[in-house]
């Protein structure tokens, strides 16, 4: 890996932490990225499945997951965990994603005080599997041009003024993250910004070190010369020194070690962080800046001279050729004033020419020569995709049998007697629609829920009937008022004559038929009525067009079921309401002799 | 947060409460106390389970974090002869070191509180062992010798054998390669008891998250009783977390000498414990010329580090210390106060300007113009006592809003009369000290 980032790099971000997110889509967008480098979040207490970041002025969403591989099951293409848990859960969530064995290659900790014992095994289990830790205790690392983590280069602003919105020459390594703004500022005024920069991290036990950042960018062509900029105490800086004496680094490299002040005081005193304490003269600043300057290293001698030092080694490479001129590209503006949007429609767009169903102009779907009937919309509007030809036509099915039941059941008596009282369509309808619910239409959810719990959980027909039996309710869509095994529902037997014929697979209706065999074998009008077989068959076809078990329960709990009764008895309603008003029936009062009254008297 | 030192009497107390966990095939006793004066330690003789304070020989020393503590004559074993020191000589031996503050050799500088006491252990030489622990670079490593006591040091290398140990090793290799890489010179009757407790020495080390831990002489007497002459201590604090129930309520002493905190920067200190933000401050001459008030972990060390290379005298800088992670007004305000009320308390000695470093890099996202109201509301109030010690300012800082904050903190000064510099960050960062410096004269 000779680069640690590139423009297709792709995240998951660990903890929604929504300012350093929209920093990065901020970055992503000033720098012309065309995907944003997130893709997706890991939000393990959130119930939310996305959540709204500006780009530029408009919004995207970000999908939410509750664990690292929950989200890394979707995006298997994101190779870069930004660990933003605490002290106390940043172990876990590194430990866990080196276990992904080959998702990640770089994994950034920004907990600082992970407890020393455990940082070192994280770092060690990394090593062993190959995954770069940057961190922990940093502000991360840069790509300029590419990819930025969270909060590294501060504002926009700063970034713009900083180069930090493009490649430069120079490969940066510091160990604090407060200093690394600050040289990525002096390298841009002294020379053409930074190729790669890393903040390795101020914690005692950092994973990525100096010098595997130098190798890297020693084998990145981008990277023309190198800083370092350490800290007093370890002797990190003493395996640079190595790599150039033995010819593994060739690219120039200015070093500066920072902390040259604690020579002069004895203990007690500890400056900067918690890795700078140094144990041994070798540790000391000084001895450091010394040890680097012999080894041929660019030392300036003091920090305040490290401009002048740059300024010159590039010059330098720049008259040798080396580094070419760079000819600043165009940064798109992030605007002052982005609104929020408080509604998302992922479904429809009347912005352009004309409205569009899911991206397909209406045109193109309306009429009969275009090859899409009624359930090709409804599954374009509904899901989101064209379903096959034998979900689309199945949907159609249940739209048709579902159409109407005869004036006499709740919803369509309701109606009725709505419209005679001289309402209006959508007055009538509605009337007739409220009466939709766990007792009349309801049971085609209710089946599908518990079918699919049954069969999912490989309950047996006669462990799913005592299963039933706890839960305390009857059995939804089994059971008819007057249809039986020897006087079959004519509609059940043509539903299941198109599925045997037409569904590659229908595994919870054969389920559901087993236990029909036993609640028949107990009363014979105990069949699986026409709202469970839809139910179930529904459950069935979502398997077969490849949702998993969470997305089938999605469309349950939405209600999704619910809506295919609804619309298709949208129909007989309507039908019973001009029934109405063509007859011109008077307004319905109901008789006397039809109503039980049992009126005590209140005692005054 | 990092590793810190404990005492060595709380170092035995932990031994003591995982003894049975760890080291169920020795014998520890723990008799110890920790006293402050002759007084205590008397009353302590009085309490039931102390009773040998009265009944042994004793020994008594500092326990106050320090090493070399023979080298500094500061254990006492002996009244006319070694292991005869009563209860009585104990007291009145620490009465008299409280009395006075003391230099040890290595100049530490301070007045002893803190005495660990402990019964005469009579062993002959050939029962001193040596055990250590810590970690170098990423691995842990334990330490051995056949040879105990505080001339371990004088041929390391001879007498000292090493057991390095990978931070993901199994606990039956680390068995293997301890028993393995044992002192070759290890008597053979007590070999395999050393072993035994060298392993058990390390879980030790490890589960209880100890960064370091030395025995040192470990004493092997009779029947497996091992006495803990001598200990030193640190401990990840960052592991406290995780330790609740095995550390219990630990106390981090602050080195020797450096205990006598000022009254400021124990207010600085007991500011930064109850703030989100970071407060650090310490003095380093109280009558140095130079002043720093400084944003920032890294850039204080710059700019501590610049004042020391350019002025060419360390003793020039008066303090270090930073202020990040996003203070309150009033807490710049409070932190500010207390440099510019220590700055003014003395003139220069040869009668120079003083200078005032307000200084910090590029900040990330902390509102620089904000972080400014806190100083001038303070530069308002030390106006006058900040021109009297003839101070001039340099001002250098960036990041969000750093350009309405410099243009605040300019017209502050000129309304206030104060001789003032302000840079940005086209200016390099500790550019400032040279200005000073050379403008100082």
């Amino acid at each position: 890996m000779s680069k640690l980032f590139t423009k297709d790099t792709q995240a998951i971000f660990w903890n929604n932490n929504r300012s350093a997110i929209q920093r990065m889509l901020d970055y992503d967008y000033t720098i012309g990225r065309v995907t944003p480098s997130i893709a997706a979040i890991v939000a393990p207490t959130s119930t939310a499945k996305f959540d709204k970041f500006f780009w530029g002025s408009e919004e995207v969403m970000i999908p939410l997951y509750r664990s690292t591989s929950e989200a890394v099951s979707e995006h298997k293409n994101a190779d870069v965990l930004l660990n933003f848990g605490s002290f106390r859960t940043a172990y876990d969530v590194v430990m866990e994603a080196i276990e992904l064995d080959g998702q990640f290659k770089t994994i950034m900790v920004t907990a600082e005080g992970i407890p020393e014992r455990r940082a070192r095994t994280m770092n060690q289990a990394a090593r062993d599997k190959g995954v770069t830790v940057i961190g922990p205790a940093t502000v991360g690392a840069i790509a300029p041009g590419a990819f930025k983590i969270a909060n590294i280069g501060g504002t926009i602003e700063n970034i713009v003024k900083s180069k930090l919105n493009r490649c430069g020459s120079c490969g940066l390594v510091t160990r604090s993250g407060g200093l690394f703004n600050e040289m990525s500022n002096i390298i841009a005024l002294n020379a053409d910004g930074i190729a790669e920069g890393v903040a390795i991290g101020g914690d005692r036990f950092v994973g990525s070190v100096f010098i595997d950042n130098l190798l890297r960018m020693e084998s990145n062509p981008d990277v023309k010369y190198m800083i370092l900029l350490g800290e007093v105490g370890g002797v990190e800086e003493y395996k640079v020194i190595e790599a150039v004496k033995s010819g593994k680094i060739k690219k120039p490299i200015i070093s500066w070690c920072i902390g040259t002040i604690a020579k002069h005081f004895k203990s007690g005193v500890q400056f900067g962080h918690a890795g700078a304490s140094a144990n041994a003269d070798r540790e000391t600043a000084e001895a450091k800046n010394i040890a680097m300057k012999e080894a041929g290293f660019y030392v300036p001698d003091s920090f305040n001279e490290i401009p002048a030092t740059i300024h010159k080694v590039y010059e330098d490479l720049l008259s040798k050729g080396v580094i070419e001129p760079i000819v600043e590209p165009e940064v798109k503006p992030i605007p002052k004033n982005r609104k929020a949007r408080n509604f998302i429609c992922t479904i429809s767009d009347d912005r352009g020419e004309e409205a569009t169903y899911c991206g397909i102009p209406i045109s193109q779907v309306a009429t009969p020569d275009t090859g899409y009937s009624l359930g090709d919309v409804m599954s374009l509007l509904w899901f989101k995709r064209r379903y096959p030809k034998w979900a689309v036509e199945f949907i159609e099915t249940v739209l048709k049998t579902v159409a109407d039941h005869g004036p006499a059941v709740s919803g369509a008596h309701n109606a009725k007697v709505t419209a005679r009282a001289g309402k209006d369509v959508v007055s009538s309808l509605i009337a007739g629609l409220l009466t939709i619910g766990p007792r009349f239409g309801g049971a085609i959810d209710g089946a599908a829920k518990y079918f699919k719990y049954g069969y999912d959980n490989n309950l047996s027909p006669k462990e799913f009937l005592s299963y039933m039996k706890k839960q305390g309710i009857p059995i939804p869509g089994i059971g008819h008022r007057i249809k039986s095994v020897r006087n079959p529902d004519l509609r059940i037997v043509g539903l299941k004559k198109y599925v045997n014929e037409f569904f590659p697979s229908h595994p919870i209706l054969d389920y559901a038929l087993e236990v029909e065999k036993l609640t028949t074998s107990k009363k014979d009008n105990l069949i699986l009525n026409v709202d469970g077989t839809i139910g179930v068959l529904m459950v069935d076809m979502w398997k077969e067009l490849g949702y998993d078990d969470v997305e089938i329960g999605t469309f349950i709990e939405a209600g999704a079921l619910n809506a295919f009764f609804i619309l298709g008895r949208c129909i007989g309603f309507i039908g019973h309401i001009l029934d109405e008003k063509r007859l011109n029936m008077p307004m319905y009062r109901h008789p006397w002799d039809d109503i039980l009254y049992d009126v005590e008297q209140v005692e005054e | 947060m990092a590793q810190r030192a404990i005492r060595e009497y709380d170092g035995k107390a932990l031994f003591s409460k995982h003894w049975e966990k760890y080291f169920s095939g020795f014998h520890y006793g723990f008799k110890s106390v920790l006293v402050s004066s002759g007084d205590e330690l008397k009353k302590k003789a009085e309490e039931h389970g102390f009773e040998w304070l009265k009944q042994e020989p004793l020994v008594a020393k500092p326990d106050m974090l320090f090493g070399k503590r023979g080298k500094n004559d500061l254990v006492l074993f002996k009244d006319k002869k070694p292991g005869d020191v009563s209860l009585e000589v104990a007291a009145k031996w620490i009465d008299d070191k409280i009395s006075h503050p003391i230099t040890l050799l290595s100049g530490q500088h301070g007045t002893l509180t803190h005495f660990i006491v402990e019964p005469f252990t009579p062993h002959s030489e050939e029962q001193e062992y040596y055990i250590s622990a810590t970690t170098v670079g990423e691995d842990d490593v334990l330490y051995m010798s056949t040879e105990g006591g505080m001339e371990i040091e004088d041929g390391w290398e001879s007498k000292v054998t090493e057991v390095v140990i990978p931070i993901n090793m199994q606990d039956a290799n680390i068995d293997h390669m301890v028993k393995a890489n044992a002192p070759t010179d290890l008597p053979a009757d007590k070999k395999e008891a050393f072993v035994s407790f060298a392993i058990d020495f390390f879980r030790f080390y490890r589960d209880l998250n100890f960064a370091y831990l030395e025995i040192n002489p470990l004493v092997m007497l009779d029947n497996n009783e091992m006495a803990i002459l001598d200990l030193v201590a640190r401990l990840d604090d960052t592991a406290g977390y995780l330790m609740e129930e095995e550390w219990g309520d630990i106390e981090y002493p602050t080195a020797f000498g450096m205990e006598d905190q000022s009254a400021e920067e124990k207010a600085i200190s007991d500011a930064d414990a109850k703030s989100g933000a970071s407060l650090k401050l310490t003095i380093l001459n109280p009558m140095g010329r130079i002043w720093t008030m400084v944003a920032g972990g890294g850039a204080s060390v710059v700019f501590a580090d610049t004042i020391a290379d350019l002025s060419g005298n360390v003793a020039e800088l008066a303090n270090y210390g930073e202020y990040s992670g996003g203070p309150t007004t009033g807490e710049t305000k409070f932190y500010a106060d207390t440099i510019f009320d220590l700055m003014t308390r003395f003139k220069d000695p040869k009668g120079r300007g003083k200078i005032l470093i307000i200084g910090g890099a590029i900040a990330n996202f902390t509102d620089v113009a904000k972080t400014f109201t806190g100083i001038i509301q303070s530069l308002e109030e030390y106006a006058d006592k900040l021109k009297n010690v003839g101070v001039k300012i340099y001002v250098r800082r960036g990041g969000p809003n750093y350009e309405k904050g410099l243009k605040d903190i300019k017209e502050a000064a000129d309304r206030l009369g104060l001789y003032m510099e302000v840079y940005g960050p086209e200016t390099h960062v500790t550019d400032i000290v040279r200005m000073s410096l050379e403008n100082g004269e």
